[in-house]
């Protein structure tokens, strides 16, 4: 890690620690957790909400590898707060336009089959919905990618019907009734953009296999806490060998999470095509190692790590739910597949190593 | 091995960074894979699977040597191409990615010439080092003994001392290649032991044949002789063959273990078979599960990502024991997952003397895999490593 990272990291956790995410249950629809302000506004701060924009769109044209760093942190605090769509996904958008950032709270999402789009005039007009949009009814701005147009929208301009994930994190629909889109709310990409759907969805892994990254090592913090206090047949439950080799097996997990979330990302600073199915992998494989991670978590902490009052919930419940959304391991596991067929048995190591 | 730095990377185990590889190595990849793909297509290289085992050609690696592929850590003053930890990395992944026969040199080239440059005397290295990069000299290693596992420090092969080196007796066992080789670097003890039993231990090169030495086959559940039992009848070793420092075997033995542990060898033992039947699908037009496929090609992609990180490390001067340990378990039990993966995917019967590849493959994988998780230190020990590591023991 280098020196800038580790100052960075450093500041944005002891900012998570002045500024704890309150755990809440693990909601149904309108139960979504305290949206955490006050972090935001120390993240503002620190200069990171817009870390890999480019300087001269405003943001601190930091890298995909530091902006990773700050997800895992967030990802091991359970940070309530739309960091990764923000700072990955919505200010990427607009940059990608030439258009100006806004201030406030972000988030993006692919317009998708759910959205009709039509034209009035030099307007346009949305009907339908955008389905579990991330933080949705926390975003001052909406930022939607529909084709080669990346359209910034208001909360006047839809309704949001909340929903959570299973950690209790916003995941709402945003729905358009005959909903007016002027002019100067559309923006084109830039003609030699490399954004489209298939990249959106990379950085979206990319976001979640990071956080995954930073859950599954909290999980893992707990668990090797646990054990040496727990008492059981009166010594400490980390002195029995089954409960060392569960320790051991899970740190191999959170190693090779953390590797891969940080490859990928250095693979997407590096071209982001091939970085595109780095992400794609990372995110793969840190979903199954990170479910490991949160399986074997829970045996070591027993009945008391399966409550409510206990805080291990609050990175596995997030591990649970991460690895199945926008894009689930399942779908990209099977891209992955489809590809690795498609390339041959000759092809099949050659694009390992690319 | 620089000091401060491999403490700092034993206390913190996640301190592990992903490296990419500099642009000349992708020169060196394509000179490595033009080299395999003419050794395959002119007959003189059959792929199989596990081949730092069981494929023993010298003239393969005599070939290798010619072109400055073994050795490669060296200093250019013993012979070696002095290309660092990650080329070497780049060429030997692609070796065992072809399933290359790379037994003959393996051990010699990833390890006992890395303890001739870390421990030997001048003399041993002029006498050693440019022969194992000339693909010329080959090298055992003797750890385990007939009493002796996991629990290494119980090594019981005694060295006394004598008029000017030490005489020893005793056995090893599960001797890869001792058979063939031309030395054996083996632990022995030299001091009785105490209430320290990491003390009084000492590494010794025993050349070969030695009318002393007896070497037995061991033969492996498929018939194929690679180990050997090694029995040291009152064996002479002058001073001159004393590896290090005498009493100092155990540190010595110990740092060598993030050189053998984390190489790609720990992931890619079984590579060939996915490539084979790869093939296999393409031509039988079998339908597979993607998403199970897709699964298997993550996992492989992390792990190697994170043995390349080890070799980041290495390439530092560091030792990455905790991480090294780290990735021989997860890959090793990788090595594995992918035969039934394979088995998931293709209706093929194992067949060791089939003349087809897949079928024989998919039987070397099998009949080979108890060794994976055993082999280099047991998961379960490299396990106890890690737990002690993390702090939790």
């Amino acid at each position: 890690m280098n020196e800038i990272i580790e100052a960075l990291t450093k500041a944005v956790s002891d900012a998570c620690r002045r500024h704890p995410s309150v755990p809440t249950g693990p909601g149904g629809p309108g139960e979504g957790p305290a949206w955490n302000a006050e972090l935001w506004s120390a993240l503002d701060d620190i200069g990171v909400l817009l870390l890999p924009v480019p300087e001269d769109r405003g943001g601190a044209g930091g890298d995909l590898a530091t902006t990773v760093g700050v997800l895992e942190v967030l990802g091991a605090e359970s940070a309530a707060v739309p960091f990764g769509e923000n700072a990955l996904l919505a200010g990427w958008l607009l940059s990608e336009c030439g258009a100006e950032i806004p201030g406030g709270v972000m988030t993006a999402a692919v317009a998708g089959a759910e959205l009709g789009i039509s034209r009035a005039g030099d307007d346009l007009v949305l009907d339908g919905r955008i389905a579990r949009v991330p933080w949705g009814r926390c975003a001052d701005h909406l930022v939607v990618l529909a084709g080669r147009n990346v359209m910034l929208l208001h909360p006047g301009q839809y309704e949001i019907h909340h929903g959570a994930n299973l950690a209790g994190e916003p995941r709402d629909d945003v729905v358009f009734e005959t909903a007016s889109i002027g002019d100067a709310q559309i923006r084109p990409l830039r003609d030699d953009s490399p954004v489209d759907d298939e990249s959106f969805a990379a950085r979206t892994a990319l976001v979640r296999a990071a956080l995954m990254a930073g859950a599954a090592r909290r999980a893992f913090e707990l668990s090797t806490a646990y054990a040496s206090e727990r008492q059981q047949f009166g010594r400490s439950i980390n002195r029995f060998q089954t409960v060392q080799q569960y320790l051991a097996a899970m740190a191999g997990e959170v190693l090779l999470c953390k590797v891969s979330a940080e490859a990928a990302a250095a693979a997407l600073d590096r071209d982001a095509e091939h970085g595109g199915s780095a992400a794609t992998a990372a995110m793969v494989a840190v979903s199954a190692a990170a479910s490991t991670v949160a399986r074997t978590a829970h045996q070591v902490h027993g009945a008391i790590g399966f409550t409510e009052e206990h805080s291990l919930r609050s990175s596995t419940t997030r591990i649970w739910s991460w690895r199945d959304e926008g894009g689930g391991a399942g779908t990209r596991a099977a891209q992955l597949g489809a590809r690795v067929v498609g390339t041959g048995a000759d092809g099949l190591w050659p694009s390992l190593t690319v | 091995m620089s000091g401060p730095s491999a403490v700092r990377a034993a206390k913190n185990f996640l301190d592990l960074d992903p490296v990419e590889l500099p642009a000349e190595l992708e020169e060196l990849r394509r000179e490595v894979r033009a080299f395999l793909h003419d050794e395959i297509e002119s007959g003189r290289v059959t792929p199989h699977v596990d081949q730092w085992l069981a494929g023993w050609d010298p003239a393969f690696s005599r070939r290798l040597g010619e072109r400055g592929w073994l050795g490669m850590t060296y200093p250019r003053q013993y012979g070696g191409s002095d290309a660092g930890a990650l080329a070497r990395f780049v060429v030997t992944e692609e070796l065992l990615a072809a399933g290359a026969p790379v037994a003959a040199h393996w051990i010699a080239d990833r390890q006992s010439g890395q303890a001739l440059l870390n421990f030997g005397t001048e003399e041993q290295r002029e006498a050693f080092l440019p022969r194992i990069a000339r693909g010329e000299v080959f090298f055992a290693i003797g750890m385990s003994e007939p009493d002796t596992g996991s629990d290494l420090a119980s090594v019981r092969t005694r060295g006394t001392r004598v008029d000017g080196g030490w005489q020893i007796r005793g056995t090893k066992i599960w001797t890869s290649g001792a058979h063939h080789a031309d030395a054996m670097i083996a632990l022995i003890r030299t001091e009785a032991p105490t209430e320290n039993r990491h003390a009084g231990l000492t590494q010794v090169i025993v050349e070969l044949p030695d009318p002393t030495v007896e070497v037995r086959g061991v033969r492996l559940l498929t018939g194929e002789h690679h180990f050997n039992e090694v029995v040291f009848k009152d064996t002479f070793v002058p001073d001159a063959r004393v590896l290090g420092k005498p009493g100092a075997g155990w540190s010595q033995v110990t740092s060598e273990l993030g050189n053998e542990r984390s190489g790609p060898e720990r992931i890619l033992s079984t590579l060939p078979l996915l490539v084979e039947a790869m093939r296999w699908i393409a031509e039988s037009g079998t339908q597979v599960s993607p998403a199970r496929l897709g699964e298997l090609y993550a996992r492989l992609w992390a792990l190697r990502q994170m043995s390349l990180a080890v070799a980041g490390r290495l390439q530092l001067g560091e030792d990455p024991a905790v991480s090294a340990s780290i990735v021989k378990d997860l890959g090793t039990q990788f090595e594995g997952s992918l035969i039934d993966a394979v088995r998931e995917m293709v209706d093929v019967e194992p067949d060791y003397a089939s003349a087809h590849a897949l079928p024989r493959m998919l039987a070397e994988a099998v009949l080979h895999s108890p060794g994976f998780t055993l082999r280099g230190g047991t998961n379960e020990i490299l396990r106890g490593i890690v737990t002690k590591a993390v702090g939790s023991a």
